[in-house]
């Protein structure tokens, strides 16, 4: 068996720590700023109008909710799933799936058109609303999840930890179902009115989640100077390469089912072939970068060992995603509504036309100072909580460690960020 | 912060209804003058003062939703009925030719600190004066100015 | 009182004048009033009763419309300058942001060339998508049929825009001047077609109709679900197809020779 991890606090006083702060925090002030500057002139100074209702900010906000899910993986896998070489992992996979959620969700707030309202959205609720459900699976995937980590970081609520990570797992299931039927259960659009949507959009959430938590790692072992062996590294790769055929598996058969259907011909050739910057961002953002080339990476003999190699698999995996949600997104906008088959139809209204979308610099300050929400969240709670485990060597993790002649017991390594 | 500052406007507005109620006349260290309420139309509000000055904010609202929802349309507390009696003119708002809130309604929620979220989409000119071709033009360059008497931009 | 207010409201025919006597009566002094605001010279439209101002819309009345697209006249924008002028709607020289509640749509016979024109609003479906979407219920269909917008309520999330078949709404996207009095409209909200309500509430039919009405005439307002309204007679004597009616919403606006 494996020795007994101690998960421990980073001191949070060193240069690097404050320095991150301050970084993150300019960004999410510049993200404020540009919610400001956009909610005080109007939409228009965005790229969003009428044709292209949700922009840039949906893009960053969505991916984030859906990592959010994912980033729970680690956890569910040690708490559900009875693998207990990852149960010094599950605390900051818990904390990551909160931040990201929350990161996500401040995005979609900022950038309503009357976030001073917000009150509104908590007190008055249409039950038959997707987006209404989702309002009760976030908040309770806050509670669910925060518990969750109480049972696990408190010792003598530890006997609960399985409960409450099942709970959590069944929710977060929930909660990107919900999410990817925001999408699924629009009947008008093209693009979207599809159930494979939902289970498609789980499967993603696994991938850019784990891929978000593989780097989150990375970085910050690698700033603490803590040590992390290629026991726990290999683990993840291995669960990365089957998330990402998985995705590309339901990806292919969701265009594969649309391609059979004559009336969805229109918006398939748009996205695959003929829709220029979708069709771009398509085969290569979201097919290549963030499926092909990170399967090579993690399959090839030559890179497959690489942490190196894994570390740019998983940022391509978040590369990917975000291009995936911008042709999910505004590519499914950018496609026409249908409402005379066979008819060219044209207005003074962009009826029948591809609708262009030029996002501009405050959507995207926006959305990517969601993602510093995110990561100041966890920046900050590791410093006040035992969130991170002492070490992450083969030493402590690997149950099949065989202990090298030459070899520092390195479980207390020195602190330095 | 929004909902610091949303407390201190409840406070405010509090405040300023006890002293409106004890129709105190600004005094030597009072920073800002009291409102000086313009005289509305006709004889008397649809309910005595003390009430209104209290729950006018209640009354509009759940005539809002019965209108809003049902269609019910009386003019007892109509936004438009409200609007018809107290707009009046004021020197310093279209040379005091154009009817506004802003002598009635905004001084004093300017004095109370209290956004009137209602004019954000509500027109503050009477449908009477509406009406006229001539008065329309000028309401358009007014509400601009009226936006910015009421305070909208302090909300963001 | 509002009990035979409403009997005179849903009453059939065969109720006779009685109903109607004692509606008049209770309409009293806010008759007068509305009466100036009455459309004048409308022809092709079905007289809409008004409704006493305290009574609720009803739900057995479904307020609908006929467009009679062989009609609608190629480069007539009648309806879409009326809907614009009622409801204060300003362009901003900025086409993709502009409000558009109502739009004329050429269509073009791929197969032949033929051409035509119609206008576009919103549908007022029995089964509104936008409104099943709503986090808030913002969006909701009034009991007589009307889909509105409350804009009280509404927190501009844009989902009823992602679900609506018709792209028949819009988001408001700056501040908005010079109002009209009956038909508020605010930033960071989102609008549609309204119907008129506040002409319909008073025995009104949309501008958009009695605009039409005096020129191609191919606009008909009234009550669908009453099978004696003009416009019901129209649509069972003529027939008349729904836009996008495999969706299966039901939808309020019927048109003809589509």
């Amino acid at each position: 068996m494996t020795k007994k991890i101690a998960l421990t606090q980073v001191e949070g006083r060193s240069s690097g720590w404050y320095g991150l702060l301050v970084l993150f925090g300019t960004v999410i002030l510049a993200g404020l700023g540009s919610t400001w500057y956009m909610e005080h002139n109007g939409h228009w100074v965005t790229g969003m109008n009428n044709q292209i209702v949700w922009g840039m900010p949906h893009v960053f906000a969505v991916f984030l909710i859906v990592a959010a899910s994912g980033a729970l993986n680690v956890a569910s896998i040690s708490s559900v799933f009875g693998r207990n070489v990852y149960k010094p992992l599950a605390p900051l996979s818990a904390l990551l799936s909160i931040s990201l959620l929350a990161g996500g969700l401040a995005v979609l707030v900022l950038d309503l058109g009357r976030p001073d309202r917000l009150i509104v959205a908590m007190t008055h609720y249409n039950f038959k609303s997707i987006f209404a459900w989702n309002i009760y699976l976030y908040t309770g995937f806050f509670v669910i999840v925060g518990v969750y980590m109480w049972m696990m970081l408190e010792k003598k609520m530890n006997r609960h930890t399985k409960t409450a990570g099942l709970v959590a797992f069944l929710w977060r299931l929930a909660l990107t179902t919900g999410t990817g039927s925001i999408f699924g259960f629009l009947v008008a659009r093209q693009a979207y009115d599809a159930a494979i949507m939902a289970p498609m959009f789980i499967i993603m959430s696994f991938a850019y989640g784990l891929a978000i938590f593989i780097l989150v790692i990375k970085f910050s072992y690698t700033w603490l100077g803590r040590p992390i062996g290629a026991y726990v590294c290999l683990r993840q790769r291995n669960l990365l390469r089957v998330f990402l055929a998985a995705m590309l598996y339901f990806v292919a058969v969701y265009h594969l089912t649309n391609l059979y259907a004559t009336e969805h011909h229109g918006v398939e050739r748009f996205i695959l072939l003929e829709g220029g910057i979708f069709t771009a961002l398509f085969w290569i953002g979201q097919i290549m970068i963030g499926g092909i080339i990170p399967l090579v990476l993690m399959f090839h003999p030559a890179t497959s060992e690489s942490r190196i190699a894994l570390r740019i698999a998983a940022f391509m995996v978040i590369i990917g995603g975000i291009c995936q949600m911008y042709v999910t997104i505004i590519g499914g906008q950018a496609y026409p509504l249908v409402l005379f088959p066979g008819m060219e139809v044209s207005s003074s209204f962009f009826d029948g036309q591809i609708n262009s979308y030029t996002p501009t610099l405050a959507e995207i300050v926006l959305g990517v100072s969601g993602i510093a929400i995110a990561l100041v969240l966890v920046l900050i709670v590791v410093k006040f909580l035992k969130i991170l485990p002492a070490s992450l060597a083969d030493s402590a993790f690997d149950p099949n460690y065989v202990e090298p002649v030459i070899h520092p017991t390195d479980d207390e390594a020195p602190e330095t960020a | 912060m929004r909902r610091t500052a949303a407390f201190l406007r409840l406070l405010g507005a509090a405040l300023a209804a006890v002293m409106l109620m004890a129709s105190v006349p600004a005094s030597a260290n009072d920073g800002v003058p009291m409102p000086q309420l313009a005289k509305p139309k006709g004889e008397k509000c649809v309910e005595p003062t003390d009430y209104m000055r209290r729950n006018h904010m209640d009354l509009l609202k759940h005539q809002r939703d019965e209108t809003m929802h049902k269609g019910i349309r009386t003019k007892k507390y109509s936004w438009k009925g409200c609007v018809e009696c107290h707009a009046a003119t004021h020197p310093d708002i279209a040379e005091g030719k154009v009817p506004t809130l802003y002598p009635f309604c905004a001084q004093c929620h300017h004095y109370a600190a209290v956004q009137i979220d209602c004019i954000q989409c509500h027109t503050t000119v009477p449908e009477s004066v509406m009406k006229s071709s001539k008065a329309e033009g000028e309401a358009d360059k007014l509400m601009t100015m009226m936006k910015g008497h009421l305070g909208e931009t302090e909300q963001r | 009182m509002t009990d035979k207010a409403v009997q005179s409201e849903t009453g059939t025919s065969g109720e006779g004048c009685g109903g109607a006597m004692s509606r008049r009566g209770f309409l009293g002094i806010s008759a007068a009033a509305t009466a100036i605001t009455l459309a004048p010279g409308v022809t092709l439209i079905s007289p809409a009763a008004a409704k006493p101002a305290d009574q609720a819309a009803s739900p057995k009345v479904r307020w609908g419309m006929l467009v009679d697209v062989t009609k609608c006249a190629d480069g007539c924008d009648d309806c879409v300058v009326a809907c614009a002028k009622e409801n204060g709607l300003k362009s901003h020289n900025r086409p993709e942001t502009d409000a558009q509640w109502i739009r004329k749509v050429t269509l073009i016979d791929k197969a032949n060339g033929f051409t035509k024109t119609l206008p576009v609003m919103c549908q007022h479906c029995a089964h509104p998508p936008c409104v099943d979407v709503c986090p808030t219920g913002a969006s909701f269909k009034r009991p007589d049929g009307i889909v509105l917008v409350d804009k009280h309520i509404c927190i501009g999330c844009r989902y009823c825009m992602m679900a609506c078949p018709y792209k028949a709404r819009n988001f408001v996207h700056e501040d908005t001047r010079g109002q009209k009095p009956h038909a508020p409209r605010g930033k960071g909200t989102v609008e549609s077609c309204t119907l008129c309500v506040h002409r319909v509430d008073e025995g009104g039919s949309p501008a958009c109709v009695e605009a039409c009405s005096k020129g191609s005439g191919a606009l008909m307002f009234g009550d669908i679900a009453d099978p004696n309204s003009a416009i019901s007679q129209e649509i069972a004597k003529y027939g008349a197809a729904r836009i996008r009616a495999d969706l299966g919403l039901d939808t309020g606006v019927a048109y003809r020779g589509l």
